[in-house]
């Protein structure tokens, strides 16, 4: 993982560009993003953090009217190739959401559902094993291993909100994006859900989008700052919390706008 | 200033009272519409449960039958049962002469021999023997026993003759009339004849028509919807189709009935006058009711769920096939429900394509001739036959019925099994 003292390149944004329409949202983005870290992207509301991380499992395809230019190289393969499966990339990838978004289905087919459909596991047994983990690491095994096949619904926010966690490492992704993951939820779940994050970063990638500083100081080892736009700087976060070599940032660090 | 205050205030109040007021009374007198509407319906078409049997003693003589003392089953099928059952009602007056004879046996409906060999076939003993037979009674005589038929008029002007109703008292006065649960109204098809005529043939047209319509437009209007709402690119030309889609709802039901008309029948040549022409020009009526359905609740299925599958790496086909269109299915399907309880109801469109055709057979299959219930209560209304008033009426009665039930079961489906998202 690490070779000559310095952490591996997990993700490379090379001069990416996103349009939403005419609308351009972010400006010649680079970006490295290292492996087994925890990064934050922070920045004032709107200025494309979401944008930014729904670039990397392709999300915005969704969205028809946004285009994407540039290169996003993950594994030395670029996912904006013609070529790129993002069945395959967002089995790599995984994502979890501001509000928590579990299926209308029972918890355990929740968790059940990602290793269905990429054929993860060939017995009920197997299939068993996955669930069990997955909720485990999310830390949330204890509370409903009595009642897997509830509703996942039933469970509060932040239960909710560490399901949604334990379905995206279910596939076991390399990278876990998470945006702005504790937003709706209340401050002990929150910090429930940052010790998870901290746990999960020896298996994973991760890169979370906050609006909170605090937070972003608490679980990040990199952060990036984004303003209209475009990347201002980045760096480990020590740095940019306490020595930003950019105003903007310094006066954003500060609480001076955003 | 103060006092203009208070003046606008006792004016907002008045105004609102005024409108709750008018609420209230648009609201009662729409309940006293229904109210009577059903009152009317269901006053006159009770009587259409019951049917009036007269007791006739019926002897089942051998010889007058040419039958031996032992009789094969066939012997019995083939058997000629007219000169017993005319001797029998003969006899209700001994001294009749033949004008009186003949309304002896207009007194009963022209079904009279088939029910009297039915009962020696049920019961082969009673050969030799005599034994009273439950007759139907005519139409006419029903409507008397009823108490719906008009006693008073002058002779001249009735279906029923003095003599008739002579006899007929008597064999009240002998506790020989009986009415009994009309069975009858269905399991027997269309008559000419309103003691015989039954719903059975219309009932299963319109079962058979449903069918057909479901069978048709619900995958076809199911996949349309999916296809717009989940797949298809927003562009002019899907705009184009989604306008198009709502004018289709509102086309009045009489067009597609000369669509039918013109194509299944005049260029494909489908049978005329059956269940699978009308529940396919049905189909297109409730194509853009369920397409319409279709998509609203698709809509409503939050996109955080979409997001959350294909995340999970789902492709676009099992996002929409494993999540958005299971949560989608209550409010489809309800909607399907009440595409089809339209249908149900339609009755230009079919008349159009020959499902008003007299058809008196059960149907078997979408294939063979039928009329539907709402068809069946217009050509019963069309009927001069006293008998028939109520028939339409019980008729009506078994729609609505119908109706309520399709209507209740959409309204448990859309309760039970639709998710609420809040
Ligand atoms: N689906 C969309 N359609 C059009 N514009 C969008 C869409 N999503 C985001 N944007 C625009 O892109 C910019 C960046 O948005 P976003 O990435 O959501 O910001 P952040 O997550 O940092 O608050 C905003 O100006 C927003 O208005
Ligand atoms: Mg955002």
């Amino acid at each position: 993982m690490r070779k000559n003292g310095v952490n591996m390149i997990k993700i490379s944004a090379k001069n990416v560009d996103v349009f939403y329409g005419k609308k351009q949202a972010l400006f010649n983005i680079n970006l490295d993003i290292e492996e087994n870290q925890v990064t934050a992207l922070i920045g004032p509301s709107g200025c494309g953090k979401s944008t930014f991380l729904r670039c990397l499992n392709r999300m915005n395809d969704v969205i028809d009217i946004c285009k994407v230019q540039g290169e996003i190289v993950i594994n030395d393969f670029n996912i904006n190739d013609k070529g790129c499966d993002v069945v395959r990339l967002r089995e790599k990838i995984g994502m979890v959401f501001q509000k928590p978004n579990p299926f209308p289905k029972t918890l355990y087919e929740n968790i059940s559902y990602g290793p269905t459909i990429h054929g993860m596991a060939q017995s009920k047994q197997e299939m068993d094993e996955i669930v069990e983990t997955s909720l485990k690491k999310a830390a949330l095994w204890e509370e409903v291993k009595d009642r897997l096949h509830e509703p996942g619904t039933g469970l509060s926010g932040g239960q909710q909100q560490r399901l949604c966690i334990a379905r995206a490492i279910s596939v076991q992704p390399e990278v876990i994006l998470m945006d702005e993951p504790c937003s709706a939820l209340d401050p002990i779940a929150t910090a429930q859900i940052e010790e998870l994050i901290d746990e999960l970063k020896k298996e994973h990638t991760i890169i979370i989008v906050t609006h909170s500083m605090a937070q972003a100081a608490r679980v990040s080892q990199r952060t990036g700052f984004f303003h209209l736009g475009e990347l201002i700087e980045h760096g480990s976060t020590d740095k940019i919390f306490k020595n930003p070599d950019n105003i903007k940032t310094q006066d954003y660090i500060t609480g001076r706008f955003g | 200033m103060n006092k203009n205050k208070e003046k606008l205030l006792a004016k907002r109040y008045s105004s609102e009272k005024r409108f709750q007021f008018l609420g209230k009374s648009a609201i009662f007198m729409a309940l006293l519409f229904l109210a009577i509407f059903i009152f009317k319906i269901f006053s006159t078409g009770y009587t259409a449960f019951q049917k009036t049997w007269l007791i006739v003693p019926v002897n089942f003589d051998a010889e007058t039958m040419y039958l031996d003392a032992n009789p094969s089953k066939e012997d019995l099928e083939d058997a000629d049962y007219f000169e017993i059952s005319l001797q029998s009602m003969f006899n209700l007056d001994k001294n009749a002469n033949e004008k009186q004879q003949n309304e002896l046996k207009k007194m009963v409906s022209y079904f009279f021999e088939r029910e009297i060999k039915q009962e020696l076939i049920n019961d082969p003993s009673l050969l030799g023997k005599t034994k009273d037979v439950y007759i139907t009674a005519s139409d006419d005589l029903d409507q008397v026993f009823k108490g719906n038929y008009p006693r008073d008029l002058p002779e001249n002007q009735r279906r029923v003759t003095d003599y008739q109703l002579k006899i007929f008292d008597q064999l009240v006065e002998q506790g020989k009339v009986e009415s009994k649960f009309n069975l009858s109204f269905f399991t027997y098809p269309d008559s000419r004849e309103a003691e015989l005529a039954g719903i059975a043939s219309s009932f299963m047209g319109s079962i058979f028509s449903i069918l057909v319509c479901l069978a048709i437009a619900f995958p076809v209007a199911v996949l349309a919807a999916i296809y717009l709402e989940e797949f298809a690119p927003k562009n002019r030309f899907t705009d184009f189709i989604e306008v198009n889609i709502n004018n289709l709802a509102a086309v009045p039901s009489i067009v597609f009935g000369l669509l039918g008309l013109g194509i299944l029948l005049a260029v494909f040549q489908l049978p005329r006058s059956t269940p699978l022409v009308g529940g396919i020009t049905l189909s297109l009526m409730t194509l853009p009711t369920i397409i319409i359905a279709c998509r609203a609740s698709l809509k409503a299925v939050p996109p955080s769920i979409r997001e959350a599958a294909l995340a999970m790496g789902a492709s676009r086909m099992q996002t929409t096939m494993h999540h958005t269109v299971p949560l989608s299915m209550p409010g489809t399907l309800s909607g399907t429900i009440i595409g089809l309880a339209q249908a149900l109801g339609e009755t230009a469109p079919l008349i159009l394509i020959g499902m008003v055709a007299f058809v008196n057979t059960i149907p078997g299959s979408p294939m063979d001739p039928a009329a539907s219930l709402p068809v069946q209560i217009y050509i019963w209304a069309e009927s001069a036959e006293r008998g028939f008033v109520e028939k339409v009426s019980a008729c009506i009665m078994v729609l609505l019925g119908f109706l309520i039930v399709m209507n209740l079961f959409a309204q448990i489906i859309r309760h039970k099994f639709e998710k609420k998202w809040s």
